[in-house]
């Protein structure tokens, strides 16, 4: 297998498929990932990395170990999630000189992105050994992490990961140990829970579990004292890819290479069988065997929707057969409702997966399609290489591991907005409803309540303003990326204004939906972001707010209104929002469009189908 | 069987070092390849344990002057 898939993507790059390459160096690292594979599958993306399309990214890692080895395996996973990463890796058990001097490599390479990498007998050596004097310790080396986390955030805005501690797989003190209330491992948990504490009082910085992640894979196992005692690398060979795999998991929604939406197939993936062939009674999916497998899928699906993640069904079957095992069969724990688009037919899936996301209004790169058909899946590829195509494992029984462990659904942080998600989009089937049955544009507004409040950014929706100028891709005029630090940085400042905009109707409180960034300096006022979620677009909510910063800007003395229209690909429907509210274009130029309002006479008015509530508490 | 396992290592080494497999051959050794430093050196043996399951001591490592020597080490603990 992996060497026909090899020879085939070696001819791919030789006759310049890059596309249809990286699909297949897809599919070969995500099947056989070893520490093997990753050189080959780096180089073969170098060849072509200006050809496709990727996202940089910068990844500093702070070690106090070898970390060398599994910087291929890394590269690797992020080259097939369509992350192009440099690295930089600091100096051997120099971490804390390095955080601490703001002209240190660390700081002039810039990262976007910092791991810091240390573990239990390297800051914590007393805990690893025994637990003699443990509270001196916890203290000592819970303050050191608190001091480096605070030195690092003082210097730098980038995002900071830091590995939490591990336990040893026997402790000194044998039996004894598990004997005491307070012993070794629970010295180093409490570590462990400090640093926690520690990172959610600071914007930007995650744990990683390294603890967990070791004991996945085998305490025993995980690291080999051959490699540990000659050249200071505590992970074996087999296990370098998993701890890639790992980094990968906070890397891909620190890149916003996430899935928004996951598209699932029936027949054989959700339930075991066809439903078409085997009938209601004959699938399999319940809490034994042989449905147990497919019945683990679904309550992995189920807690990805708690994430906020959409479920959408992508089958090729009769839709009475494939509804009513949804809606009736006793063994399933997804029903109809939990679903916010359903594609069931016999047209392709490329196509199919086409109109779930343009009727979620998400792009199609933020849509994950889960078949266990390698032909299917083999085909999206080929028609729509945008979607993210899981490689299942053959055995349904991995199914629901699949499932858990893609970093495309992960996220660094959840949202109230998150967590009901598909509420929104259940009330969303029924506003369209309501738009097909109202005559005109303006009654359809009218009816449907809405009520916009306009606020400066606090610290409660600071979290939520950083995480939609992250993602919004498409009803955003500038796409600038902010971190949570930069947010606050620009509310602090007198000249910069940030705003959040939240949106309820009749049917539901949309939550925190927009925001705009607004710049004043002299007489001028500069849109700098201006940003809608997909879910309130085309309902005029755009037009009040707009209206609101104009007003605004007026209010403070300028006389003009500036913004500019930055085009990416995602972009197009928020190409004409300047032209349709009465700004003139100004300059045109290799960066986009730069367009202005003259606030000395136009006069822009918010619709008064849309009740504004203002709010004037303090930024944060 | 020693052929093959070379043309295997030399596979392998040439993914690790991002070379092209046909530069390579049994004598080329760290003072020819220039990508071949001491980080690269771990790479390749973590590459050749991951792929056949074994594993080298430190004497040995130190002992791999070039692609041809890891070949031998390697069929030596193979077959």
């Amino acid at each position: 297998m992996a060497s026909d898939l090899r020879h085939e993507i070696d001819e791919l790059l030789a006759s310049g498929q890059w596309q249809r390459a990286a699909g297949r160096l897809q599919v070969l690292w995500e099947t056989e990932g070893s520490s093997t594979l990753a050189g080959y599958v780096v180089s073969s993306f170098t060849k072509f990395r200006d050809k496709v399309e990727l996202i940089p990214h910068r990844c500093a890692i702070l070690r106090s170990f070898t970390v060398e080895p599994i910087v291929p395996a890394l590269k690797a996973c992020a080259f097939t999630a369509g992350i192009d990463l440099s690295v930089h890796i600091g100096e051997f058990n120099a971490y804390a000189q390095e955080i601490l001097d703001s002209a240190s490599p660390l700081y002039a390479f810039d990262p976007g992105t910092v791991i810091l990498a240390v573990q239990t007998r390297d800051i914590a050596p007393e805990l690893w050994r025994n637990s003699s004097r443990a509270r001196d310790v916890v203290d000592r080396v819970a303050n050191q992490f608190a001091g480096w986390i605070q030195e690092f955030r003082a210097r730098s805005a980038a995002n900071l990961i830091v590995h939490a501690l591990e336990k040893p797989a026997t402790p000194a003190q044998g039996i004894l140990d598990s004997q005491s209330e307070e012993n070794q491992g629970s010295a180093i948990e409490q570590i462990n829970r400090s640093l926690r504490q520690v990172a959610r009082q600071h914007r930007g910085v995650y744990v990683l579990d390294y603890d967990a992640l070791v004991a996945r894979h085998g305490r025993e196992r995980w690291g080999d004292e051959r490699k540990w005692l000659t050249v200071r690398l505590p992970v074996a060979a087999a296990h370098l890819p998993a701890m890639a795999r790992e980094w990968m998991r906070f890397l891909a929604p620190i890149t916003g290479k996430v899935a928004k939406a996951v598209a699932i197939d029936l027949d054989n993936t959700l339930w075991g069988g066809i439903i078409g062939e085997d009938g209601m009674a004959g699938i399999r999916i319940g809490a034994e065997h042989p449905g147990a497998a497919h019945q683990a899928l679904q309550q992995a699906l189920l807690d990805l929707s708690q994430r906020g993640i959409l479920l959408a069904v992508c089958s090729k079957n009769n839709p009475p057969d494939a509804m009513e095992a949804l809606a009736e069969h006793p063994g399933m724990l997804l029903r109809p409702e939990h679903f916010a688009a359903l594609r069931i037919n016999w047209n392709d899936k490329a196509q199919n997966l086409r109109e779930i996301a343009h009727e979620l209004n998400i792009g199609l790169d933020a849509v994950a399609f889960l078949d266990d058909n390698p032909v299917e899946r083999q085909q999206v590829r080929e028609q729509a290489p945008e979607v993210m195509v899981l490689e299942l494992p053959a055995d349904p029984m991995e199914y629901a591991r699949a499932v858990r462990d893609c970093p495309a659904f992960e996220r660094l942080a959840l949202s109230e907005e998150d967590r009901q998600r598909n509420l929104y989009y259940a009330a969303e089937r029924q506003r369209v409803t309501l738009e097909q049955s109202t005559a005109s544009r303006e009654d359809f507004y009218r009816s449907l309540e809405q009520e916009a409040e306009i606020a400066p950014v606090n610290t409660l929706t600071l979290a939520r303003v950083a995480q939609l100028t992250q993602k919004t891709n498409q009803f955003n005029l500038t796409t600038r990326r902010y971190t949570e630090q930069q947010i606050a940085e620009m509310a602090r400042c007198r000249d910069w204004c940030v705003l959040s905009i939240k949106v309820r109707d009749r049917y539901a409180d949309n939550g925190l939906v927009g925001v705009a960034i607004v710049h004043h300096e002299g007489e001028s006022s500069e849109i700098d972001t201006f940003l809608l979620s997909c879910r309130v677009i085309g309902r005029t909510v755009e037009t009040a707010l707009v209206a609101h910063l104009a007003g605004e800007a007026r209010r403070r003395g300028s006389r003009r209104l500036e913004g500019w229209f930055r085009p990416t690909k995602k972009n197009a429907p928020a190409r004409n929002f300047y032209a349709d509210h009465g700004f003139r274009l100004q300059t045109e130029t290799e960066e986009g469009q730069l367009w202005e309002l003259d606030l000395t006479n136009a006069e822009l008015r918010s619709p008064e189908w849309v009740r504004l509530v203002t709010a004037t508490a303090e930024p944060a | 069987m020693t052929e093959s396992i070379l043309d295997e290592v030399r596979t392998i080494a040439a993914d690790t070092f991002g070379v092209d497999a046909r530069t390579l051959s049994a004598h080329s050794s760290p003072e020819q390849v220039e990508a071949w430093d001491s980080v690269q050196h771990l790479n390749l043996v973590l590459a050749l344990e991951s792929k056949y399951g074994v594993q080298f001591e430190p004497e040995e490592m130190e002992r791999m002057k070039d692609l041809g020597q890891i070949a031998a080490l390697l069929g030596t603990k193979i077959s």
